[in-house]
């Protein structure tokens, strides 16, 4: 297996080299950077070769048509894969100089380091504020005080505060699609992660719900990397600071949001963002 | 963010303290691993034990003759006597579960359909519904009372009948789970596509829908037969138990369950051997219904 | 209803006379079918009717004292008289404690076979598990009397009654003078050992009802599979977890047989957990086969009959009700 991952990584030769730079184009560091990543449901290879660096606090859509891998490489970034058998990544998805897909990597503390949002809300059959509370007492002892802090400033963070405030002690299932998303994302704050996954989190709601959604992302982006996919074109160029088009496992393109939809250097690309497949 | 005067992002985490904490989340949950692991092989340790007992002192005296032969009195220790064996227990329990089979599989397959195909929602419905799942699980002794008040006195005595009636009660609820849930399996649109040519419901229902849900309406019946093979308690109030071959319906029948019931509690150490016997039939014979039902499931899907 | 296919058969002659008799079968059909039904809710009603009507004699001779009086005294004379108290403390008693020991066990093949085996082994371990329901009462009482009695008499009572007997407070229930091994402890590890695999295959159920992107949310916060499952997995099933407690509860008060071959039959209060006893399932088949009928005796069964039915229905109905309103959800 080794010797035919060194070939499809030879094959386009020069692409990683370009991928790298992209972050110094951004004109920020790379908070992860995957290198030569390949994937495998079983033996049906679903990455291959990936190149992509995410900068520090900046968002990165992905984008592409269904069962392109975009949603494949943000479950590797998080290492969701390892909960189902027969899935397994090789390569290097690189933080602080460590490679996350080693199998030494402390998973429960990987996690508590990169956070996800998933298609749909799944607010956990609990009051709103266990819910945020859950993933804190994970990582952290906190005194009660300080724990109703660190709540109030998950969902203020969330934006979602002032209409939860008063019925902290209700159920978190009485909530709208659009705010139980939202307190999906307070959740995962909460756990104070440095990267969140976004795994098309808006396909579920309705339109004024995913434009709040939207900003949330651009103001959260001040204090987190973000990694966001999305079957959304538009949402793509309104959100990400740097996209990446994937398709047939293959990473296409990268490059920053206003350069791939306006200019993109791959034919693929063109022909995807002009709908001409997908 | 107004709201609060904590910034957390700003406050770095206690790196050892989450150490730490992380230390001890990862001992219980792998001290829970191992105790999960253990409730299985408990588990799988009983089963083992059973079949193990069975098979050990099942097989010790199982032979031709216990199948061919009727009951014997105990030889008390003497060798040249010849074993007693359980023919009448086994022509007994065939015949009681051939025929509780047969009245109720139609009884619960009826049931199953009004439930799933005209009474989905019904208040009518939702009561046969609640009442068969009662039946499904209600102490099975009580079945027998009601079929002693209801056939034994009025006929003056025990009789294959009766104990076949307590079966076939047993049966119906069990059906009409099966037959139900299969049923509802079946998508609209193949109902539509019926109705569409012009067929009437019933022919729908009886052409079509049965034929989608046969294998799932056969594991039904399957396990209704596993299930009142081995039943015991109803038939001690009903068919009672004979010690000789007995095809007359009115009369009290021998049943494998009841013929180990009372072997196995005779105190006598050749009739216990015999009970082991009978009990291994019954359960290797459960067992294989079992297993078929779920191949019949599975070859289907 | 007759008109209208008088006219569709105007309407479209080739088909008037088959759409007619078609008409015909449906109503044949669905009154078959509700018929049916109605069969089965007549079944449970004479159910009710016979045992009531049974135990009428008894019921009406001793009055409410039949429930408190632990007497049950068969020799006819003027000392004949029977109580129901022994039998129901007996049944809950034994039941309970099956619970108690099934469920603990149970939680962990579930979590085992949702959460931690490998795939490979958990198809063949969750069908020995479903056989182990499968293998009818009677030869759990079989094998309870000549494996568990032992076993408890040597292993429990010899080898652990001086230190259970020893411990502050709860040691008395220990304390027995029968060593015979058949008793209420006997009698509730077997019925626990019966039950184990339904309540054990209900939760499994349950779990597997979970989606899994709520699991993964939860794994995305950083929690070990234990704080998902107790976390996440348990609260969005608790209601269908008790439900099917119950339903092993209701299983557990109404078997006859794996408990008649263990428990030793005496209907007598018993002061330990150690001592024989004896339940309403037990009574009947014990005692109902050489009760005369019209006696008081048999209307002393009877009556028993139809209080083991209100227990066992108020906790299959309970047990129903949860879990279908977890369906609804």
């Amino acid at each position: 297996m080794g010797s035919m991952t060194e070939q499809t990584t030879a094959s386009p030769a020069g692409f990683g080299g370009m991928q790298a730079r992209s972050a110094e184009a951004l004109n920020t560091q790379a908070r992860i950077s995957v290198r030569n990543l390949d994937f495998f449901y079983g033996t049906n290879k679903a990455l291959k070769s990936i190149n992509l660096d995410l900068p520090d606090r900046q968002v990165t859509g992905m984008i592409g048509p269904s069962g392109c891998g975009k949603s494949t490489l943000l479950r590797v970034l998080n290492r969701m894969y390892s909960l189902y058998p027969g899935q397994r990544a090789e390569g290097e998805v690189l933080m602080d100089g460590r490679n996350m897909i080693d199998a030494s990597v402390d998973l429960n503390e990987l996690r508590s380091k990169v956070g996800m949002v998933f298609q749909k809300p799944t607010p956990f059959p609990m009051t709103i504020y266990d819910n945020i509370a859950f993933g804190i007492k994970l990582h952290e002892k906190l005194a009660k005080s300080e724990l109703d802090d660190r709540v109030e400033w998950a969902l203020s963070r969330a934006a979602i505060w002032g209409e939860v405030k008063d019925r902290l002690q209700s159920s978190a299932m009485g909530l709208s699609g659009g705010q139980q998303q939202r307190l999906c994302i307070a959740r995962s704050i909460a756990v104070r992660p440095e990267v969140m996954l976004f795994d098309e989190p808006t396909s579920a709601l309705d339109p004024i719900s995913t434009l709040k959604i939207e900003e949330l992302i651009d103001e959260l982006k001040r204090d987190f990397t973000i990694c966001i996919v999305t079957h959304n074109m538009q949402q793509a160029a309104r959100c990400a600071d740097q996209v990446a088009f994937f398709y047939l496992g293959e990473l296409v393109e990268v490059a920053p949001a206003a350069q791939l939809f306006t200019a993109p250097r791959e034919k693929r690309t063109q022909e995807y963002i002009t709908g001409r497949f997908g | 963010m107004s709201t609060t005067t904590l910034s957390p992002l700003s406050k770095a985490r206690n790196e050892s303290a989450a150490r730490s904490l992380g230390r001890r989340r990862k001992f219980v949950d792998s001290a829970v691993k191992w105790l999960c692991l253990a409730a299985t092989v408990a588990g799988l340790f009983f089963l083992a034990s059973i079949m193990g007992t069975l098979l050990w002192r099942g097989l010790e005296s199982l032979s031709l003759n216990t199948l061919l032969t009727e009951f014997k009195p105990t030889s008390y220790g003497e060798d040249t006597a010849q074993a007693g064996g359980l023919r009448h227990a086994i022509i007994g329990s065939l015949i009681q579960t051939a025929i509780g089979t047969v009245i109720g599989t139609p009884i619960g397959l009826l049931v199953g359909t009004y439930l799933a195909e005209y009474a989905r929602g019904s208040a009518f419905g939702n009561a046969v519904r609640f009442v068969s799942d009662v039946l499904l699980s209600a102490p099975s002794i009580l079945i027998g009372l009601f079929i002693y008040q209801l056939v034994v006195l009025p006929m003056g005595g025990f009789s294959g009948i009766a104990g076949a009636l307590a079966l076939a009660i047993i049966v119906i609820p069990v059906v009409v789970r099966t037959t139900e849930d299969m049923l509802q399996l079946i998508p609209n649109t193949l109902r539509e596509a019926v109705i569409g040519l012009g067929a009437p419901k019933w022919k729908m229902i009886t052409l079509v829908c049965y034929k989608a849900a046969a294998s799932g309406i056969l594991t039904g019946i399957l396990l209704a037969v596993a299930r009142i093979a081995g039943e015991t308690a109803p038939l001690l109030l009903t068919s009672f138990g004979n010690n000789v071959t007995s095809l007359d319906l009115s009369s009290a029948m021998a049943s494998l369950p009841i013929a180990i019931y009372q072997q196995a509690n005779s105190g006598f150490p050749d009739l216990i051997r015999i009970a082991w016997s009978g009990a291994l039939l019954v359960t290797l014979g459960v067992l294989a219904i079992n297993i078929i039902a779920r191949a019949v499931l599975r070859g289907r899907h | 209803m007759q008109q209208t296919i008088t006219a569709d058969a105007s309407a479209i002659p080739a088909g008037g006379v088959r759409r007619r008799t078609g008409s015909f079968g449906d109503k044949l059909f669905e009154g078959l079918c509700r018929g049916a039904g109605v069969l089965v809710l007549l079944t449970l009603g004479g159910i009710i009717l016979t045992l009531l009507i049974g135990g009428l004699p008894a019921f009406t001779h001793y009055g409410l004292a039949f429930l408190t009086s632990d007497a049950w005294n068969p020799v006819e004379d003027h000392r004949e008289e029977y109580g129901a108290l022994v039998s129901i403390f007996g049944t809950v008693v034994s039941a309970v404690l099956a619970i108690i020991f099934a469920v603990p066990v149970a939680f962990g093949i579930s979590f085992f076979l949702t959460e931690l085996a490998p795939e490979w082994l958990r198809r063949p371990v969750g069908t020995a598990i479903e056989l182990l329901a499968a293998v009818p009462s009677i030869i759990y009482g079989m094998w309870g009397l000549f494996v568990v009695v032992p076993f408890v008499q040597i292993y429990i009572q010899l080898a652990l009654g001086d230190y259970l007997t020893s411990i502050p407070l709860i040691g008395f229930i220990f304390e027995s003078r029968s060593f015979a091994g058949t008793s209420l402890f006997t009698a509730a590890l077997v019925l626990a050992i019966m039950i184990l695999p339904f309540i054990a295959a209900t939760m499994r159920d349950v779990f597997l009802q979970v989606p899994p992107v709520y699991k993964e949310s939860a794994y995305g916060l950083g929690a070990t599979r234990w704080e998902v499952v107790k976390g996440v997995v348990l609260p969005y099933t608790r209601i269908s977890v008790v439900g099917g407690i119950m339903l092993g509860l209701g299983r557990a008060l109404g078997e006859t047989m794996a408990v008649t071959f263990v428990i030793g039959n005496a209907n007598r209060m018993p002061q330990s957990i150690f001592d024989p006893s004896t339940t309403i399932a037990s009574v009947i088949a014990m005692e109902f086969p050489e009760s005369l009928s019209g006696s008081m005796k048999q209307s002393a069964l009877f009556a028993l009959g139809f209080l083991l039915f209100v227990i066992s229905f108020l906790v299959l109905a309970a047990s129903r009700w949860l879990l279908r309103s977890r369906l609804k959800a």
